[in-house]
């Protein structure tokens, strides 16, 4: 089975200047893989690439060098097209149209038969919570019912994979919690889903694999677990019943101890302190084990060490 | 075929919902009219002046819309990035090229209708209830079937403009379009003048930028039947035949390079 996307040394140099043109690289060899089916998450701060990258699958702009693949075949290719939805960054569509004339004219770019058409649209848009809206020109609609839009186009031909740049961007909480379930239920019915964020919380909450990208470098790239696993950064110990003489003899052992209410300390202990060991100690002293938990380095904590470290 | 379709329909529900198309349509039936008004100063002359006037309102009118519209086309998409999500549809570069193309045209060919049926309902008006002496009088009936000549290749003429205008639109900014489309329509009013240019200067490289434009811009002249028409004179079928076949020629030639350098550019 061929790879959702594959990238193979994938190169971008635009021209600057205006009389002396040179060339400025705004991305570097980038090799990857997104498998079928999985959520991908392409993350990395702003200006790191990631929109370039995004533009060279979809073959708006073309490589300096390099090469793509969309669904096993090349960029560009209307086969392929066929089986991608694609949302843009901001995106604008034409305001004169209403949501469902936008839907039935791309319905029928798509190639979708009157009835077909007819009846994808009213679904899509009831189900991106436009219903009642899909006779009001794109002009009268708010950034968020723009973005709902968007979705909604990217789906008209039930896609193999969905390329998703900023899903998040502009969308309130209740839309993101609608993004986030409407990107898992692709996933269970068997489409990638590949989208760029700059928001953490997003890829950790969704993706299986993510990839970082700092100043058009690729800088990381693998699973979640395995690009967080190793770094179990201490322990975080709850426990009740604490006493206030015990709580003074292992302050030398915890780094912080915090009092959360109930007569009970939230207490965080360092790598250095075997966790096993204070947890005997204090239940012997009658206190009682709440919670116990690996604090890990976060996405954030790594993506920030990433992109930050000189190179 | 499917897609080119598609892509020329939105277009034209584009242009249609542009308030600004309105009010040219508005103006230029309005002008239309008051060519009565300008036909009732001259003895004798009023036809020829209402159908002169007429059609010189339709040409203009139409050149402003295919310009305006034209350079629109393809620099608003890249603009305002709706591209980013028409070329992700299964769309070929050149479709979009050729199908705002059609679309412009469609847009054009109705508001020439509206225009012409303005000025047949205008001599129409005029006409009605006059005498058989004056009838006899004048070199053309008051609804010549000929105007229809004149505005068919006027239409042609506009589809050279809108070429051009969305030639230029691929690879330039929109007020440069405008300006580069206006140069071009005003020089191929002049084309004959440009063939003649060795008569007039000595100088050897100027004779050869000369001749190259000649061949380059669009001879537009040919396509001004205005006055052989308002004066009764024949325009015979050849002639509108080999006219329109150079139009369509030409217009090809500008819808393939226009394609193929928006097919080679990058959406940044």
């Amino acid at each position: 089975m061929p790879f959702a996307i594959e990238t193979v040394d994938l190169t971008k140099d635009y021209a600057v200047g205006f009389w002396r043109q040179r060339p400025r690289r705004a991305l570097d060899r980038l090799s990857l893989q997104v498998e079928a089916g999985e959520v991908f998450g392409f993350l990395g701060p702003n200006g790191a690439g990631k929109t370039t990258t995004l533009k060279l699958l979809l073959q708006l702009v073309f490589p300096t060098s390099g090469e793509a693949r969309i669904l096993g075949r090349p960029p560009g290719d209307l086969v392929a097209k066929r089986r991608l939805g694609y949302l843009p960054e901001n995106p604008y569509f034409y305001d004169y149209l209403t949501a469902e004339e936008l839907l039935t004219y791309f319905g029928g770019l798509f190639g979708l038969r009157a009835a077909d058409r007819r009846q994808r649209v009213s679904t899509l848009l009831d189900e991106v919570g436009l219903g009642s809206e899909r006779r009001l020109q794109l002009r009268k609609f708010s950034k968020g019912m723009l973005q709902r839009v968007g979705i909604a186009q990217a789906l008209l031909n039930e896609p193999d994979l969905v390329i998703l740049d900023e899903p998040m961007s502009g969308l309130d909480p209740l839309g993101r919690r609608d993004v986030r379930s409407l990107i898992l239920r692709l996933r269970d019915r068997g489409c990638s889903v590949f989208f760029s964020s700059h928001v953490l919380s997003d890829a950790e909450a969704l993706c299986s694999r993510v990839a970082i990208l700092a100043k058009g470098k690729l800088v990381a790239s693998g699973r979640l677990s395995d690009i967080l696993a190793f770094s179990v950064r201490g322990w975080e110990l709850v426990v009740a019943d604490l006493r206030e003489e015990v709580l003074t003899a292992i302050t030398s052992r915890v780094s912080r101890a915090v009092p959360i209410g109930g007569g009970r300390f939230e207490l965080e202990v360092p790598t250095a302190t075997p966790p096993d060991q204070l947890l005997t100690d204090l239940t012997a002293t009658g206190a009682r084990l709440v919670s116990l938990n690996p604090i890990r380095e976060t996405l954030e904590d790594f993506f920030v060490e990433r992109v930050t470290q000189p190179r | 075929m499917r897609t080119l379709g598609w892509i020329a329909i939105n277009g034209f529900r584009e242009s249609v919902r542009d308030k600004v198309l309105y009010s040219l349509v508005v103006f230029a039936i309005l002008l239309i009219g008051a060519s009565y008004l300008l036909g009732q100063l001259t003895a004798g002359q009023d036809f020829k002046i209402m159908k002169d006037l007429g059609l010189s309102s339709i040409a203009l009118f139409g050149l402003f819309m295919a310009v305006f519209i034209g350079i629109g086309l393809v620099s608003k998409e890249v603009e305002r990035r709706s591209i980013y999500g028409l070329l992700a549809k299964p769309v070929r570069r050149h479709e979009i090229v050729l199908g705002k193309f059609a679309g412009l045209v469609l847009t054009l060919t109705v508001n020439i209708a509206i225009m012409t049926v303005a000025l047949y309902a205008v001599l129409a008006y005029v006409g009605w209830g006059e005498d058989e002496f004056a009838r006899q009088a004048r070199e053309a009936p008051a609804l010549d079937p000929a105007l229809l000549k004149a505005v068919v290749l006027i239409l042609v003429q506009l589809m050279i403009v809108t070429a051009t205008a969305l030639f230029f639109s691929t690879f330039s900014t929109p007020i440069l379009s405008a300006f580069l489309t206006f140069g071009v329509y005003v020089a191929g009013y002049f084309s004959q003048d440009l063939r003649n240019f060795d008569q007039v200067v000595s100088s050897k490289p100027v004779q050869l930028l000369a001749r190259g434009l000649y061949y380059v811009l669009p001879n537009l002249s040919p396509f001004d039947i205005t006055s052989q028409v308002v004066h009764g004179l024949p325009v015979g079928w050849r002639y509108m035949t080999v006219t329109m076949a150079y139009g369509f020629v030409y217009v090809a030639i500008l819808l393939t390079l226009g394609a193929t350098i928006f097919s080679r550019r990058d959406f940044k």
